[in-house]
């Protein structure tokens, strides 16, 4: 029990954000129409790319070859994501903005 | 010791660092102010770019300025460059170069993919981190490794490594390399997985820490995988969105797991951002088609629990080109309702091409979206919006059915399971329930197929025996070109 509450004390911080985060995520998308579901879950999904910046992190402290290969796969994938993900989105949104401007 | 080391990271002060964390903060803003602006028409476009440039501001900051404290005074930064940047440009290459040549149709698959880079990236940081944080771990002579920083490590892994394997699995059956398995045996081989999967990481949690000791790391990250394949497996090819936005959700997870690890608050922020919005997304998807999401997970669309509908006395009714042809032109107000089958055909530009055609003789012609038409939520709206389709003429489903009673003759392109009158008066079918485009409240319905094959969800369709309904065979593309063709001809 000590335990528990030693961790929750010692990582209080962190787990404000989340929860925070929680509800702020819950919040921005709840009024969404179902003609942007799509979109709205590839940008998403291009959002949690951040995670490259933790493998160029790992990346860049990388002083052994299995670490500097894994690294360099983890920032190859995470950019995929990042460029891939935000391209996608951009060329359906292309679509819907396109009709708004013939009318 | 923990206390002390985050007392003596709040003492130690370099400029770099606060610029790093105010650049942070601003990517954070803009992920937050990207995906508000996502969620409404107009300023959706521009959302995906404030979020993008938060994402670049947070990566080029970290180049320049991620600096590790070496303890005593000095600071360390990023090594590997050359090698950083190489791999940051074939990655954005290739990225850029997939996502710009994607047909329209095969956007959910390839949305899926982008996932599951991701949790790879995630699962590939953690297992790098592990061997360093057992190292510590086992220099400070701890008894386990039963802190945040483990934790952390070993949810990303798995969460990453599931993520990872699920989305290559979705991707496969989307496109459809891949079947559906349905045996009930594997939701048992399933949970069990499930189970040991979690005992692992807490096995792992309790082990004494000897630095160099990582096989139990590697079993992890093998067993993350083959849960994931076993978890998307059973799940039918009709609820891969629903699979995808979950799984988006675990990779956003997965992000804020290794943001935890490096104390880094935008990967924290965005993550979790992610991993919420991404499961409220996940829970509308399934309310759109009336399913709670573990009934999605289980598969109760696996057709096993289907009540048969007795098709074998009834007869369906076909209708001849010509036919069509008079009597689409002869129509004041005719509906079009797609589904997958437009997408797979690829006949959404002679949709179009149908629709200025008739309205040049006067009929008014309307699209009715079902929000769960086509593979992925939205994906009706994406194509016809492609063929230059205006946006007022799609009608969501309720404003479609409200017209449906003064329609003359309702088109179904390629859509099954949506236009299945048995959601609303066959209590016993898998789909009850679920709300449907009441297509026989019109006055004729012309049911465009290539064959008799059932829907996704694997069961009858009674709207194809109903008498209103005349059957027109054939792919949705080739047969649209030669009604174009038919009705110029009158």
């Amino acid at each position: 029990m000590t335990e528990i509450l030693r961790f929750i004390l010692l990582y209080r911080e962190a787990i404000f954000i989340i929860i925070l985060s929680v509800f702020l995520g819950i919040e921005v998308i709840s009024h969404v129409p179902s003609v942007l579901h799509t979109p709205l879950m590839s940008g998403a999904n291009a959002i949690h790319g951040v995670v490259i910046i933790g493998a160029i992190i790992v990346m860049g402290h990388a002083k052994e070859l299995l670490p500097m290969i894994l690294g360099f796969i983890a920032v190859v994938l995470g950019t995929l994501n990042v460029v891939g993900g935000f391209v996608v989105t951009d060329r359906m949104l292309e679509m819907f903005r396109k009709k708004k401007h013939q009318k | 010791m923990d206390t002390i080391t985050t007392l003596t990271r709040l003492y130690e002060f370099s400029p770099y660092i606060s610029v790093l964390e105010i650049s942070y903060i601003l990517a954070s803003v803009l992920f937050v102010v990207g995906l508000k602006k996502l969620s409404h028409p107009d300023t959706a476009r521009n959302g995906n770019l404030w979020a993008a440039a938060g994402m670049g501001l947070a990566i080029l900051f970290t180049f320049l300025f991620h600096k590790v404290s070496l303890g005593n005074g000095n600071y360390e930064g990023i090594h590997n460059i050359p090698f950083i940047l190489v791999a940051l440009l074939i990655g954005s290459f290739v990225g850029w170069f997939a996502a710009k040549k994607v047909k329209m149709t095969a956007m959910p698959q390839m949305v899926s993919l982008f996932n599951g880079m991701g949790g790879a990236c995630a699962a590939l940081i953690s297992m790098m981190e592990f061997p360093k944080m057992q190292a510590a771990q086992s220099a400070l002579s701890a008894h386990n490794m039963f802190n945040g920083e483990a934790l952390a490590i070993l949810l990303g892994l798995m969460i990453g490594g599931v993520s990872f394997a699920g989305s290559m699995i979705a991707f496969g059956k989307l496109d459809e390399r891949i079947g559906d398995i349905k045996n009930p045996v594997l939701r048992f081989i399933n949970l069990c997985f499930l189970v040991l999967l979690l005992g692992f990481v807490v096995f792992i949690m309790f082990r004494e820490p000897v630095a160099g000791d990582t096989w139990m790391i590697y079993v992890l990250a093998c067993l993350a995988l083959v849960y994931g394949v076993t978890f998307v497996m059973p799940i039918g090819g009709a609820d891969m969105p629903v699979v995808i936005s979950l799984l988006n959700s675990f990779t956003g997870v997965a992000a804020a797991m290794a943001g935890f690890l490096y104390h880094n608050q935008a990967m924290l922020t965005g993550g979790i951002l992610v991993g919420s919005s991404g499961t409220i997304l996940t829970i509308l998807m399934c309310r759109a088609m009336n399913r709670s999401l573990l009934n999605v997970i289980i598969g109760a669309f696996g057709g096993s629990s289907a009540a048969g509908v007795q098709s074998g006395d009834q007869a369906v009714k076909e209708i001849t080109l010509s036919d069509t042809a008079i009597l689409l032109s002869y129509s004041q107000k005719v509906f079009i309702v797609p589904g997958y089958g437009l997408a797979v055909a690829q006949a959404q530009h002679l949709c179009h091409e149908l629709d200025v055609l008739l309205a040049s003789k006067g009929v008014m012609v309307k699209y009715g979206i079902h929000p769960v038409a086509g593979r992925m939520p939205g994906h009706m709206n994406v194509l016809l919006a492609e063929a230059d389709v205006p946006y007022e003429k799609l009608l969501e489903m309720e404003d479609a059915n409200n017209e449906m009673v003064n329609t003359d003759v309702v088109i179904v392109v390629g859509a099954n399971d949506v236009v299945n009158p048995a959601a609303e008066d066959d209590p016993s079918s898998p789909i009850a329930g679920m709300p449907v485009i009441q297509v026989w409240n019109a006055k004729n319905v012309i049911v465009m197929k290539r064959s008799m094959a059932k829907g996704y969800a694997a069961i009858e369709n009674k709207l194809f025996y109903h008498p209103k309904t005349r059957m027109l065979f054939g792919d949705a593309k080739v047969t649209m070109q030669k009604l174009i063709n038919e009705i110029k001809s009158i």
